[in-house]
């Protein structure tokens, strides 16, 4: 299958970007070295071209109800500039996607999803949709950068007159900005570093994407790649679909439970109700190294005596801590703070233990 | 890309100088742009005759892990002690300081590639 391409694709190659085929898109997984580009994000400011994620709009006097019947969480309680993460239950247990649920008005709604369940997630909605909310599938023309760091609002406060103190966390603003109309901004991101996100038409991208640049060059502001991306995420214990959800992980065993309502009726929720009240056999936990390694995707987690006790979804080196940590599934009597787990490294057991989230 | 006239090189990206019947070895600058940052080097071998094209250790970078092979058949003498405190050096010196294993010469490699060899595999 031919890769897609962003619509900056070129730009990030004249940076210098190096491009890897990531969820079916050719993009940039790092410009420098990704320990740099994650210490800007935690420092000062740097952007992501995150324009492959895909974006929804779901309008009409029917749009509330078909998002409450294939959402987890309750989308009657948004305000309208309120957005909420969210996720999909399919019919067998399992998460179809996770995604954010932007109320723009009342029946006017916006869902961001994962960029490598596009279609998925749209036939997966789209089938539901019986009562006749209007859909529509804007993600070929939407851009989307995600400017984060502690540095992020001084930048992008040079370029809209909305006062971006007022927006709130998982909240947005669709007005002007860097001279380009109904620009939405939202207080949201992936990295734990504050900051905002971006959407705008890709007719405006290039030009916003400079006027961001110039905005943030006091602040040594720096393109960011995907690499640095997961490694900011993990810390924060964030999920990332495909590899620590998917269509066989409960919301329930991926600590997804606060974003899982009962108040409604959704995709399975009798049966995810059932499971709430007798309990997850596995959870997934964040855990940190003590031996000195690095876990891995699909590393299995041991006991001491070196019996299975799951297995390892995401991992890395914790740039800020400089230590391994990493999320994955375990039987529910192992997955307490503190409890001491190990981790099948090459052969070699190497000592770990359940860490709350987020790590920093 | 940086790769020296002086060297030799194998299919893996390990490049060996060879210096009298020990050598030193090490990944090559394509090697180490490819992995991104280097954090640690896992060689459990020192002491024992690692068979040409056999792991030796492995490196990990942030975002990956990779094996690391022998060049040719020899017996692992040291790891650069350097690299345990610094290994960020194998990114940034990948051919002087970034070193990895000096090794005492058991045979001959039978897959070496010279600079120019190695600039065709790798497309530069």
């Amino acid at each position: 299958m031919d890769l897609k391409l962003v619509p900056l694709n070129d730009l990030h190659t004249k940076l210098g970007a190096k491009m890897v085929p990531f969820a079916g898109y050719n993009m940039p997984v790092r410009y420098s070295s990704d320990i740099e580009e994650h210490m800007t994000v935690r420092k000062g400011v740097g952007v992501f071209d995150v324009s492959h994620m895909g974006e929804f709009l779901v309008q009409g006097p029917q749009a509330l109800d078909l998002i409450q019947r294939v959402t987890s969480n309750d989308a009657s309680k948004l305000i309208d500039g309120q957005a909420q993460y969210s996720c999909l239950p399919n019919e067998t247990g399992g998460i179809v996607d996770d995604l954010i649920v932007y109320k723009v008005k009342d029946n006017d709604y916006m869902l961001v999803v994962n960029a490598s369940n596009i279609e998925k997630d749209w036939n997966w909605i789209t089938k539901f949709n019986t009562k006749g909310a209007t859909m529509k599938n804007i993600s070929d023309d939407i851009c989307l950068f995600a400017v984060q760091g502690p540095k992020a609002a001084a930048t992008l406060q040079k370029l809209t007159k909305i006062d971006l103190n007022t927006i709130k966390y998982y909240h947005f603003s669709k007005g002007e900005f860097a001279g380009v109309q109904d620009v939405i901004i939202s207080n949201t991101g992936y990295t734990g570093a504050g900051g905002f996100e971006i959407y705008i038409d890709k007719k405006h991208a290039e030009k916003t994407w400079n006027a961001i640049f110039e905005a943030g060059k006091e602040f040594d502001i720096k393109p960011i790649g995907l690499g640095a991306r997961d490694t900011l995420r993990l810390e924060m214990g964030f999920c990332l679909y495909g590899n620590d959800i998917d269509d066989t992980t409960s919301p329930l065993e991926g600590g997804l439970g606060w974003i899982t309502k009962f108040s409604k009726q959704f995709t399975n929720s009798d049966a995810l109700k059932k499971q709430k009240e007798t309990g997850v056999k596995r959870k997934l936990v964040g855990f940190k190294m003590i031996d000195k390694g690095i876990p891995r995707h699909d590393y299995i987690i041991k006991t001491a005596d070196g019996s299975s006790i799951g297995k390892v979804t995401s991992g890395t080196m914790s740039p800020v801590l400089g230590v391994g940590v990493g999320l994955g599934y375990v039987t529910t009597e192992h997955a307490n703070p503190d409890h001491e787990i190990f981790i099948d490294v090459r052969g070699r057991l190497l000592k770990a233990s359940i860490h709350k989230l987020p790590f920093i | 890309m940086n790769i020296p006239d002086s060297l030799q090189y194998t299919k893996d990206h390990e490049w060996i100088k060879i210096n009298g019947s020990t050598a030193l070895i090490g990944i090559t600058d394509f090697a180490q742009s490819e992995l991104g940052d280097i954090v640690y080097l896992d060689i459990n071998t020192v002491g024992e005759e690692v068979k040409e094209h056999a792991v030796f250790g492995t490196v990990e970078a942030v975002k990956t892990v990779s094996d690391l092979f022998m060049p040719i058949t020899g017996k692992v003498l040291e790891v650069n002690p350097l690299l345990e405190s610094n290994p960020e050096k194998v990114n940034s010196d990948p051919y002087g300081d970034g070193w990895m294993i000096k090794a005492e010469i058991k045979g001959t490699g039978s897959g070496l590639l010279s600079a120019k060899e190695y600039k065709e595999l790798i497309g530069k």
